[in-house]
């Protein structure tokens, strides 16, 4: 069996009087593609938080490697964070830089690379993603597909170990919806690496999914492979994807 | 809740507010001192807090030197005293109106900018992106504005200062006739290089406090296009109240 690359054990966070998570334990294995899903408020975005390092629980851990993320300091986080790349809901693409700009802001960062080289890589990576030719165009030009595009190329840039999905296709028309889901599957086949995705797109996750964990009420109440979620005798994971395979028919 | 308590609890929350700008200043400090340099972002926020607030500076120095020109030429001339109507706005200008002046344009143009900037790069995750690609916000945003600030604001003072004495003799000898040569023999006589010196001094304090406020509110903003509403808002209010109440404690100290 793979090793697990990240393993989250009984992760708790409250809110003032709120109880968001309540123990969240799941693994999640190396070189697979893990979706998590549930529905609205039932803490996913807070999770995907957790697992980036930019909340921190009130109690319990998320091994990556191995390792305590909430263990690290500010050097060893660092460098934990340049093996992850990470596609925002919004893309969250910087809107005083143009799309060239976006995709090459880690390598100026984190490398010593030539600019030539640089530009290699940035329309490489623009390329991989189906938008090559619009370096100099500035984010609002873009729609909100290309936009997710161009997040995501920024987002592998560096080529992570492990890439983060939050909600990649929420918004998005279903031709646009589906384009996302090829790319997330291609992403994974050429880059190898480790990829979570949050979501409550039923249909996109049995399509792309190795794994499916469900969140609800702050725990993880279901998890297997797409087949054995869509299978499930539980009654919130039948409520949850009862709707959505009922679209799909 | 009784009203001593509630003063106190308004007391503990006003404490909290300040220990946060501080936070803010020193985490800025530090991010200052460690690789990477980030020069383009330096001279980026000089130009932006510097280069583009000169017109203003300029305008609102030459029309605040000609109306205390205006005013305490005329109160002078009452027991024949105009000629120190040049030494009197000078030393108003190098000692209060410059700094504090300039310091308040630049946080109604600048300080509001650095939070409407830095908040909507919060409410739309741009900061948590900087973040995931480990990049430090504090290194990235907030310190080459502190240090940007810190530089321009007293270069502007300065600026201010020069435009506010234009504009005092334009009133001086133009409009009161008074004699060109009493105008700066008394000047020469009544101010002192300290009077300019400790001036500028208090902008360069005044250029941290509205970036330190600027950059923090914009960093704690919540709740969309309102929140960044509510930080520029406050981000304003908050640094020119500080401008004039550290006004009087630098007053007090140098002078």
């Amino acid at each position: 069996m793979t090793q697990p690359m990240v393993q989250i054990r009984n992760l708790h966070r409250h809110f003032g009087t709120q109880h968001v998570l309540k123990g969240v334990n799941l693994d999640i294995p190396q070189g697979q593609t893990t979706v998590i899903i549930g529905g609205s408020g039932c803490g996913k975005s807070v999770m995907l938080k957790h697992l980036i390092g930019l909340m921190s629980p009130d109690s319990g851990e998320i091994l990556i490697n191995g390792r305590n993320i909430f263990d690290l300091n500010h050097s060893e986080i660092k460098q934990v964070r340049t093996k992850m790349g990470m596609l925002f809901q919004d893309a969250a693409l910087f809107d005083s830089m143009n799309v060239y700009e976006n995709i090459a802001f880690p390598l100026r960062e984190h490398t010593d690379f030539s600019e030539d080289r640089i530009a290699r890589l940035v329309a490489e990576k623009l390329k991989a993603v189906g938008l090559s030719g619009i370096e100099a165009k500035t984010p609002s030009q873009l729609s909100g597909g290309m936009r997710k595009r161009v997040g995501l190329a920024r987002a592998i840039v560096l080529d992570p170990d492990i890439i983060l999905y939050d909600e990649p296709t929420t918004g998005l028309d279903p031709v646009m919806s589906r384009a996302i889901d090829d790319l997330i599957v291609d992403t994974q086949n050429s880059l190898g690496g480790t990829t979570i995705i949050i979501s409550h797109d039923i249909r996109a996750t049995l399509r792309i999914a190795n794994k499916v964990a469900m969140l609800h009420d702050g725990r993880i109440v279901a998890e297997g492979t797409p087949q054995e979620i869509l299978h499930s005798s539980n009654p919130i994971v039948r409520a949850f994807i009862k709707p959505g395979i009922e679209g799909d028919e | 809740m009784s009203v001593s308590g509630l003063g106190q609890k308004a007391f503990l929350g006003a404490l909290v507010g300040v220990g946060g700008f501080f936070v803010t200043f020193f985490r800025g400090l530090a991010a200052l001192s460690v690789r990477p340099f980030r020069g383009r972002l330096i001279f980026k926020q000089m130009e932006f807090i510097g280069v583009n607030s000169s017109f203003i500076i300029c305008l609102t120095g030459m029309f605040t030197g000609a109306v205390l020109a205006l005013q305490s030429g005329k109160a002078f001339r009452l027991f024949n005293a105009e000629g120190v109507t040049g030494a009197v706005v000078a030393l108003s200008l190098f000692r209060e109106l410059g700094p504090v002046m300039a310091g308040l344009m630049v946080a109604a143009r600048c300080g509001s900018a650095m939070a409407a900037q830095i908040g909507t790069m919060r409410v739309t995750q741009q900061i948590d992106a900087l973040e995931v690609m480990a990049v430090d916000p504090h290194s990235y945003l907030i310190a080459p504005r502190i240090l940007a600030s810190f530089l321009m604001v007293p270069l502007l003072c300065v600026v201010f200062n020069v435009f506010g004495l234009i504009g005092s003799y334009a009133v001086s000898i133009g409009l009161l006739e008074i004699n060109p040569a009493t105008y700066f023999d008394k000047i020469q006589v009544y101010v002192k290089d300290e009077d300019l010196y400790n001036g500028i001094v208090k902008a360069a304090v005044f250029g941290v406090i509205i970036s330190v406020v600027g950059c923090r509110k914009g960093f704690l903003t919540t709740g969309g296009a309102e929140g960044v509403g509510n930080s520029t808002t406050q981000a304003v209010v908050i640094s020119s109240v500080t401008i004039l109440i550290s006004d009087y404690f630098l007053t007090a100290l140098m002078f």
